[in-house]
């Protein structure tokens, strides 16, 4: 299956979304609890997480298996 | 039956992500891995001394087999020493390659699926009585398979243009119940790596086949948690159980299992309608709802001897409570697919995304590196944010002992050949050692821990072995 667009397409896509978000930023609320007890969890992450996403998730590709 | 053997085949998806130069294909990276289990077994497909079977499986997939366990914490400890075994292992192929001049990262993935839509599988083997009839058992048990993911599955983020979640009218990127439901196509069939069915029916009992049967699932998810394996077990272990006593329960045959099982993946809300073979339909939960009824009323009368069960069954009705009112605040650390889901929504709120964002998808394949220091699993797990069933020592021990069934037969037989240098011949049946006919078994009963004619072999053996010690795994 291809879930994965190409980068062209990918970035389009991330160009859409920031604009969505520029509009709906104002009416979605965002759940600031979440946020604050997420955030130093996130923060690790992005330190453990050496390599760039798309790479990441990516890069693994295996034959089928049972 | 009031007892039944577990046992858990869990196939890991495996990538090495090279600092710099020097990619290696998955076949590549898994010849690495397995260089001191050859070293040690002189076989990529070995049993050891904790009983478990190691090996490279079908597309190069490393594969872990745990012993037959007789408890369902037993089963846990042995799946989770299956991971510590690859972690070392994992370690040990990074250090290889490094000294060769290749840095990089040994990914292991308890996962099911890659970035290319190939899936692999996590597979339960439960004993059953013969008696059961197989035909009764397929159509009782495949509704309860097909809506379990809402309880049990390990949650897996969906890119824009997943066409199974277009199918559902989804748009953007979207979050699933279940990591294997898209690739399982029908109810009971032999096939395994095509049209994949929920229920194997390939009939190897590796036991007394006039008494007992082995059901062979692979239309589960690998679990991360603890907790989340105990559940998925427990449940299967008490529907089976009504299943061999012939409890009535209500006819839930589903016109279509394998789109059955699709949508109830892709529908959070656990409502949507599908089809049952009298025409009538039935959402998950209301499924689910009728099997933990019948589970709760029959475990009420028969009682069970399973010191987990009331956990099981608490756990399984609170996750049914969620699904339905939506909040999953009470089982956000216990069941995998809402304690993966919790960081998914705290990413995105911060991030002001969505789950078609690659980094989110990133953070998904990340929750299942069993890499204790960089998997997402093991991170939460040491904020509290993902219940531990077990003690990290217990796994440690399960690494190295067989739990008390005919894997502890093996494992003390695997040992001891090894120790006296034999050459031997294992399987989950048959202890032999290559030329001397004398010191062959076959244990027909996984129940049975002792049997003396094996215990009077193992002594010879071990009588004749020079006294260093051997080394008990794969040498980390």
């Amino acid at each position: 299956m291809a879930q994965f667009r190409d980068s062209s397409q990918e970035s389009e896509r991330a160009r859409e979304r920031e604009q969505e978000q520029e509009l709906v930023g104002e009416a979605r609320p965002v759940d600031q609890s979440l946020v604050s007890e997420t955030d130093d969890i996130l923060d690790e992450i992005d330190s453990i997480l050496e390599e760039n996403a798309e790479e990441y998730v990516r890069g693994f590709v295996q034959k089928g298996g049972q | 039956m009031q007892r039944r053997i577990f046992g858990i085949e869990t196939e890991f998806g495996i990538r090495f992500a090279p600092r710099g130069l020097g990619q290696l294909s998955p076949e590549e990276a898994a010849r690495v891995l397995f260089r001191p289990v050859v070293a040690w077994g002189r076989s990529s497909n070995v049993f050891l001394n904790n009983g478990a079977r190691l090996y490279l499986d079908v597309g190069s997939h490393p594969e872990y087999a745990t012993a037959e366990c007789a408890s369902l914490t037993d089963l846990v400890r042995q799946d989770k020493a299956g991971e510590r075994l690859f972690e070392d292992l994992a370690e040990q192929a990074e250090d290889h390659l490094a000294l060769r001049g290749t840095e990089g990262r040994m990914h292991l993935f308890k996962n099911n699926v890659d970035s290319a839509g190939h899936s692999f599988g996590s597979h339960e083997n439960y004993l059953l009585s013969r008696r059961a009839e197989f035909s009764r058992l397929v159509r009782f048990l495949v509704p309860f398979l097909v809506s379990r993911q809402l309880v049990v599955g390990a949650g897996r983020v969906h890119p824009a243009g997943c066409p199974t979640a277009e199918a559902m009218t989804l748009e953007g990127g979207s979050y699933s119940f279940s990591q294997r439901a898209d690739y399982v196509w029908e109810a009971a069939s032999a096939a395994t790596t095509r049209s994949r069915p929920l229920i194997n029916t390939r009939d190897e009992p590796h036991a007394d086949a006039s008494q007992y049967r082995r059901l062979h699932v692979i239309v589960g998810d690998s679990n991360m948690s603890e907790t989340t394996l105990l559940a998925r077990a427990g449940m299967t272990d008490v529907v089976l159980r009504m299943i061999e006593d012939r409890v009535r329960l209500p006819d839930l045959e589903l016109k279509n299992p394998g789109m059955a099982l699709r949508a109830i993946s892709h529908d959070s809300s656990g409502r949507g309608a599908v089809e049952l073979a009298d025409g009538r339909s039935i959402g998950a939960l209301d499924l689910q709802r009728e099997f933990l009824a019948s589970a709760r009323a029959h475990l009420e009368k028969e009682g069970s001897p399973r010191p987990e069960m009331p956990y099981v069954m608490d756990l399984w009705e609170r996750t049914l409570d969620a699904v339905e009112s939506g909040d999953a605040s009470g089982i956000d650390t216990e069941i995998d697919w809402a304690i993966k889901k919790k960081l998914l929504d705290g990413a995105i709120a911060r991030g002001r995304t969505d789950f078609s964002d690659p980094k989110i998808a990133q953070l998904d394949l990340a929750y299942h590196d069993i890499n204790q220091h960089r998997g997402l699993f093991y991170l939460l797990q040491r904020k509290g944010r993902a219940r531990q069933w077990v003690q990290e020592s217990e796994i440690r021990t399960a690494t190295e002992q067989a739990p008390p069934t005919r894997a502890a037969l093996r494992g003390g037989f695997v040992d001891a050949a090894r120790r006296a240098g034999l050459d031997h011949t294992v399987d989950w049946v048959h202890l032999k050692v290559n030329q001397h006919p004398g010191l062959s078994h076959t244990c027909q009963d996984p129940f049975a821990a002792q049997d003396p004619a094996v215990e009077e072999s193992i002594r010879q053996m071990l009588a004749s072995a020079p006294s260093v010690p051997g080394s008990a795994m794969p040498p980390v």
